[in-house]
């Protein structure tokens, strides 16, 4: 940040037709955020906390949130290594689908649920029919959702740590008699830690303010599939004031989230620095 | 056969390699040559870790590769380990651990199981040497050390084959002669087939048993380091032992390059060896100054830095050079 006051006998001066927008879009992403905590009704915060309802939609939130972020962990991290140390037919294709639901609204993506496994879905009328198991409008349809768009976070950080970290020591793992599900384990895994837990935290705060295809694809049945986001929705109809106040509190975790992947970017200087030192 | 037997032939765009070597167990083979040889390439076909593209790879009887029949063992099925360039030790784990993980998992060493790896960890460490850095990792360690690490995590394996490629190359010159000599000691005791390959001739001859010069893909001379020394084939070789080669049909003809004698003026001299030259290039060598001279011969001649000012050489000048018969070592194909 100095640097730029510093450069400028060198360079010329900071032009003031950057400097001007700049300080503008940091003002729009400020002030909302000031105004949420200027008109937060702090003197009834605590009873407003206390309302069951309320508790149990952060509690559904921070379940949901964080299954869907073990299930991108467990289904998005092999993804990634097969698309980071391998090369196949088709690759280009799966890399294009990993990443559809980064750009895709998630009411589409809540519509597309449906359709799959919605009680007269593709697979849904085969799970009614074989086991009678129905997913819409449960609490698995939320962490359905959640899993469908917070996996892009997940998988496109985790195949950039992957990339990043050097292939030469799975040769060196290969040549000490590792097979390549021991090294993965054993080398690949460790090596790309700080960039899983990036990812994973990625996709935690993307599961955690999921609204389009939660309330499309699970609806909003309070203590089953309303979670956070779906209550603000629902008080901001009627009572304006605990719709603030959840705002404030789900802003509070994700500025948490925020620390804590910053945490984790310090973190992995360890795995730089060893790298360039062995190289 | 026991101990190594194969024939790599490999196409790297317009460089083709071909490359039979038939090493006994015990016995340290190294593959030198100048940068661009191959020499990397046929390591690593060896290894397993890029294909050959026509030959085999026999190892104590066993094939790992054939082109013919198809035959490929993957990597870490093969009994063999390889120390890289750089030391390539597990950032995350321990010296111990870093040691133990070949332990765990090699064909060679047995497979065992945690607890045992880590002990068998402990007591090569101590053989070598090392048993200060056991506990510490290898951000810790120094750039010496962590190769010697690196050679004690392939040598525990007790593997039948042992790859070394460049391993003191990416060291600081001062601690490289610690770490060679810290090769040969504990190269020369292992039992198994070793394969060295280095651009430094020194690493040939303090570790080698045998030595293969390798020149665009091709071996252009083999024998022990000794015939090598004294009865190069190739200019490479010759210059490689600061030796100057002449061939003449089927002899050969050496001499050191401290045995020319540089002169403004043609001299009147007994010697039958005189030609006239022109310096291309003069550069500090030790205590004297090396020049290279062009003409009907090419040759090095190591001459005072006294005389280099007496007589002005530089570059470009034209020069009598000769060499007394009494200095030339001559032999025959």
């Amino acid at each position: 940040m100095n640097g730029t006051v510093r450069d400028r006998p060198a360079l010329g001066r900071t032009p003031v037709a950057l400097v001007v927008p700049s300080a503008i879009g940091l003002l729009l992403l400020l002030v909302p955020l000031a105004a949420l905590l200027v008109r937060a009704p702090w003197s009834t915060f605590l009873d407003r906390v206390r309302d069951p309802a309320i508790l149990d939609a952060l509690r559904l939130s921070l379940l949901t949130s964080t299954v869907a972020t073990l299930l991108c962990l467990v289904l998005g991290v092999p993804l990634a290594w097969l698309l980071a140390r391998t090369t196949f037919r088709g690759m280009g294709l799966v890399r294009a689908l990993v990443s559809v639901p980064l750009v895709l609204p998630p009411v589409v993506g809540g519509v597309a649920l449906l359709m799959a496994f919605g009680r007269r879905g593709v697979v849904g009328q085969w799970l009614d029919e074989a086991f009678g198991v129905t997913i819409p409008f449960t609490t698995a349809a939320v962490v359905l959702a959640q899993t469908f768009v917070a996996m892009p976070f997940l998988v496109m950080s985790v195949e950039g740590a992957l990339r990043t970290a050097d292939p030469r020591y799975d040769e060196v793992a290969a040549t000490l008699g590792a097979r390549r599900l021991v090294t993965f384990w054993r080398v690949t895994l460790p090596l790309a830690g700080p960039g899983i837990a990036a990812g994973a935290a990625l996709a935690w705060a993307r599961a955690l303010g999921e609204f389009g295809a939660t309330i499309t694809f699970a609806g909003s049945v309070p203590g089953v599939t309303r979670t956070m986001p779906l209550q603000i929705y629902n008080a901001m109809q009627t009572d304006t004031d605990t719709a603030i106040m959840l705002s404030v509190i789900l802003l509070a975790i994700s500025v948490a989230v925020l620390v804590a992947l910053h945490s984790s970017w310090t973190g992995r200087a360890w795995a730089r620095r060893d790298g360039l030192d062995a190289a | 056969m026991t101990g190594l037997d194969a024939r790599v032939v490999l196409r790297r765009g317009p460089l083709e390699i071909d490359v039979a070597l038939a090493v006994p167990p015990g016995e340290v083979l190294a593959l030198v040559g100048p940068n661009g040889a191959g020499k990397s390439s046929a390591l690593r076909a060896l290894a397993g870790l890029t294909p050959i593209d026509t030959g085999h790879v026999a190892l104590g009887g066993t094939v790992l590769e054939d082109s013919e029949t198809g035959v490929r063992v993957p990597v870490p099925q093969r009994d063999l380990t390889m120390v890289f360039q750089d030391p390539l030790l597990f950032p995350h784990l321990s010296v111990r651990d870093n040691v133990a993980f070949g332990l765990r998992h090699h064909p060679g060493a047995g497979r065992v199981g945690r607890r045992d790896a880590r002990s068998r960890a402990d007591e090569a460490l101590a053989r070598t040497g090392l048993s200060d850095l056991a506990d510490r990792k290898a951000a810790h360690l120094s750039g010496g050390q962590r190769q010697r690490v690196a050679t004690v995590r392939a040598l525990a394996c007790d593997p039948a084959l042992l790859l070394l490629d460049e391993p003191t190359s990416a060291l600081d010159v001062a601690i490289t002669a610690q770490v060679r000599a810290f090769l040969r000691r504990h190269v020369r005791e292992f039992g198994g087939v070793t394969v060295l390959v280095s651009h430094d001739p020194l690493d040939a001859f303090v570790l080698a048993d045998r030595v293969a010069v390798l020149e665009d893909g091709r071996v252009t001379q083999q024998g022990t380091p000794d015939e090598i020394a004294r009865r190069p084939r190739t200019d490479y070789v010759a210059h490689l032992m600061g030796m100057n080669l002449m061939r003449d049909g089927d002899v050969y003809r050496t001499f050191s390059p401290t045995a020319v004698t540089l002169y403004r003026e043609e001299p009147v001299t007994s010697a039958r060896n005189l030609w006239r030259l022109r310096i291309t290039s003069v550069v500090p060598h030790g205590d004297a100054v090396r020049l290279q001279l062009r003409g009907p011969v090419a040759l090095v001649a190591d001459v005072t830095r006294a005389a280099v000012a007496d007589l002005d050489l530089h570059e470009g000048v034209e020069v009598w050079a000769s060499v007394k018969e009494t200095e030339v070592t001559t032999f025959e194909d």
